[in-house]
């Protein structure tokens, strides 16, 4: 019985085991669901997936189970954001324990109950604890919200190497803070339409709509409910990093200012397209967007600095090739902001350039072309925040020497081939016609799911050994039963 | 860079993938017996619309049983070509149009009156030839959905018969009947129901070129050569409602230059070949994709 206890205490009591817990859940739904779209579809996989699981696929429930698919993911990711928070930052230990406890049954009441409700069914008590786990997770980020409250002077930053006011007022955190407190008021712009819609199955794809003229105030809430959120989990995973990393000097200074300026007008602009500003808001959103964008790569410019300078700082006057060789030393700590860069090819620079050529090229090819652009954009950047968890994750379970060279070097390659897949997937009507794309295709889709299959398998190894290590008296995870975050950040 | 290896397969796949396409392959020469002069009349009165199947009604018309095919158009461009309906310009057929109301919303591309893209005729995946006296088919193709066709000469084909496009409204009706069903045979769908990505139908070879367009009516219960067809009509008789090619439909709605596509293709995934499933594009635009049908009032 003790055997059990030990492991539930740490899996659900510790940070690093819920979050181990999120990790291992969310592979595991991605891991089967990804059996059931393309290439695996056309080979034939879903149709034995669906049988040998026994799914309940209407046709007419394909957005409603879409749609319950993906959020019960991003519920899981928003937990582990919420553990690697209450794990960095400090807060009263009421707020962190409830906030935690919380988002936990609620993310896996969403999960489990909501997938079960999709796709095996519509038991309906089912899909009232998707709600439940839903709105307990809502509530959990309320909760996270009042205990990253900045202006309580026991919080003030006195280190002035960090970003505060002159009183001492930690900017970091007010960062943080911003970040969590519109992430609560945005979820409400997906809850209020949710429910507007009934049951989740007389919705629809934000992709299906995009060239309607005109759109009601709750497409106009959704359309801006799924944009916030994935920015607000991306700027929430930087800000992560950053502290992680332990970002601080003059970059800091000028990066959390940009933070909180960018996440609180990128809202405004969200917020405003219910609202008589909808013609404007997507200037707005721009006007947001580039201030946050510019934070991240002050943290880029602040963590290669670093890791070229620690790397080479037995060397009177290293060459270009030492310094590079410094910062590629440790992929999980290059990895992070590596993929933030990285993001600007596959998704920043393809919506920027989408958005400027609009009439004159994506609008002239039909609406299902466009879809493929929009989907793969925030497929490719949900994925990208995916592997930058795992870069901490990789960290924080201790992996050293080949191990972490492996896992590191592994997800940057096989991660950035699929994006890279992706993005010229997406991209593909500039430059190859429809009658001639096939064999293209066909590559592209083995680069995809090559990659994306190779990291799962990565992933699969990784959780492997840690359940593993759960049958060891003294394995891994009774070191870490007792690790904080907050411990760990780099010195 | 430590593990070049991930690198030179990416891009010994990419190099894979520059393979050229042979759009003229050999194909097999089969033919439905389904005869593309036929109509099927759809009565008047209400019907389940849209994924959310709400009620909408109609009055009596007929549709054509399938798609217009290349030799029917064909036909057309030569009889329209001597009536001086059509004109010839560098590489493409042209039509005249009388234009839409521009209304200047956001988005929306001004149609003025004047004549207008039919077809094309320099792009390899066009399927109707013309050696300059006559429009003739690709032998082969005959009895193919007509593709690589603009909205505009859609339209001009079935005007100049004196039949229009079906509305989106009818387009549906006709597509899945009165009783709300996803696709028009039923509830579900197969390999065998309809031509779709990687359907495995003997015109399709996803290694190379891909999906093609198998003649209209192709999945009526009939064995091509050991591959067996289900009998997949819409409840009122029509054939490749789902699936083949995307079909034009009429509609030219208020503050919009696109013109919207039901049925799926040859070249998407099952979702899109829901009767509900909807797809639009710039009049202008031709795919190897696309095809359309009539309609007519009932008579």
């Amino acid at each position: 019985m003790q055997f059990f206890k030990d492991r539930l205490n740490y899996l659900f009591g510790s940070t690093k085991g819920r979050i181990l817990v999120a990790i291992a859940m969310i592979a595991m739904t991605t891991g089967l669901w990804g059996m059931l779209s393309g290439p695996m579809a056309e080979m034939g996989v879903r149709d034995f997936v669906v049988r040998l699981l026994g799914m309940k696929m209407l046709p007419v429930e394909r957005e409603g189970r879409i749609i319950i698919l993906y959020h019960s993911i991003a519920m899981a990711v928003i937990a582990i954001e919420t553990y690697m928070v209450t794990g960095l930052i400090r807060m009263k230990a009421f707020y962190r324990t409830a906030s935690n406890v919380l988002i936990t049954i609620g993310y896996m009441l969403a999960m489990v109950f909501g997938l079960a409700f999709a796709y095996f069914g519509h038991n309906w008590a089912f899909h009232g604890l998707y709600i439940a786990g839903l709105t307990l997770i809502f509530f959990a980020g309320v909760l996270l919200t009042i205990g990253l409250w900045p202006w309580d002077k026991a919080w003030y930053q006195p280190d002035r190497q960090y970003a505060t006011t002159r009183s001492g007022l930690d900017l970091e955190r007010v960062a943080f803070f911003a970040t969590a407190l519109t992430t609560v008021i945005s979820a409400l712009f997906g809850a209020i339409p949710g429910s507007f819609y009934g049951n989740g199955f007389q919705t629809f794809l934000a992709e299906n709509i995009i060239r309607y003229p005109e759109k009601t105030t709750m497409q106009y809430s959704i359309i801006g409910h799924l944009h916030i959120m994935l920015a607000l989990i991306a700027i929430m995973i930087t800000l992560i990093i950053g502290r992680w990393l332990n970002f601080k000097g003059r970059l800091h200074k000028l990066a959390m200012p940009l933070m909180i300026l960018g996440t609180v007008v990128l809202n405004l602009g969200v917020w405003g397209v219910v609202t008589p500003l909808e013609p404007i808001a997507h200037m707005i959103i721009y006007v947001g967007a580039t201030p946050s964008m510019l934070a991240a790569l002050f943290l880029l410019i602040w963590s290669w600095g670093k890791l070229v300078r620690d790397g080479t700082a037995h060397l009177a006057r290293p060459t270009f090739f030492q310094k590079l060789r410094a910062l590629l030393a440790d992929p999980l700590k290059v990895g992070p902001t590596w993929q933030m860069l990285f993001m600007n090819f596959t998704t920043s620079g393809i919506g920027i350039f989408m958005a400027v050529r609009l009439d004159e090229i994506f609008r002239v090819w039909p609406a299902r072309e466009e879809r493929i652009e929009l989907t793969g954009h925030w497929h490719v950047l949900s994925a990208i925040i995916a592997t930058i968890i795992l870069f901490y994750y990789g960290d924080m379970i201790g992996l050293k020497g080949r191990l972490r060279q492996l896992y590191g070097w592994g997800l940057i390659i096989l991660s950035d081939i699929a994006f890279a897949a992706v993005t010229i997937f997406e991209m593909k009507r500039l430059f190859i016609s429809e009658a001639t794309q096939q064999p293209l295709v066909n590559a592209l889709m083995y680069a995809m799911d090559g990659g994306l299959g190779l990291l799962l398998l990565l992933l699969a190894i990784v959780m492997v050994w840690r359940l593993t290590d759960l049958f060891r008296k003294k394995g891994r995870w009774s070191e870490e039963k007792d690790h904080e975050l907050s411990q760990e950040v780099n010195p | 860079m430590r593990r070049p290896i991930p690198l030179v397969f990416f891009f010994s796949l990419l190099l894979a993938s520059c393979a050229p396409v042979n759009l003229n392959a050999p194909m097999p020469d089969f033919s439905s017996g389904v005869d593309s002069n036929s109509w099927a009349s759809v009565p008047a009165g209400e019907f389940l619309i849209g994924q959310f199947e709400e009620e909408a009604t109609t009055d009596a018309y007929q549709i054509m049983v399938t798609d217009v095919t290349t030799a029917q158009y064909a036909a057309f461009l030569n009889e329209a070509l001597a009536a001086g309906e059509v004109t010839l310009e560098t590489n493409q057929v042209n039509g005249y149009y009388p234009g839409d109301v521009f209304r200047g919303v956001k988005h929306e591309e001004r149609i003025d009156p004047g004549d207008k893209l039919y077809i094309p005729l320099d792009d390899p995946s066009q399927r109707v030839r013309y050696d300059g006296v006559t429009f003739s088919p690709q032998p082969g193709y005959e009895d193919h959905p007509m593709t690589m066709v603009s909205w505009f000469g859609a339209r001009g084909y079935c005007e100049f018969y004196g039949y229009r496009l079906p509305t989106e409204v009818e387009w549906e009706k006709a597509a899945r009947g009165t009783d709300g069903r996803p696709f028009p045979w039923g509830e579900d769908i197969l390999r065998e129901n309809a031509n779709f990505y990687a359907s495995r139908d003997p015109y399709e070879d996803m290694t190379s070129y891909g999906s093609r367009t198998t003649p209209v009516g192709f999945y009526n219960g009939r064995t091509y050569n050991g591959y067996t067809t289900i009998d997949s009509p819409s409840p009122y008789g029509l054939y490749d409602m789902a699936g083949n090619v995307w079909q034009w439909t009429g509609d030219v709605y208020e503050g919009m230059h696109y013109r919207f596509l039901r049925g799926g293709s040859k070249d998407t995934y099952e979702m899109d070949l829901r009767a509900w499933a909807r797809n639009n594009a710039t009049p202008t635009y031709v795919s190897p994709g696309v095809g359309f049908r009539c309609a007519r009032d009932e008579r």
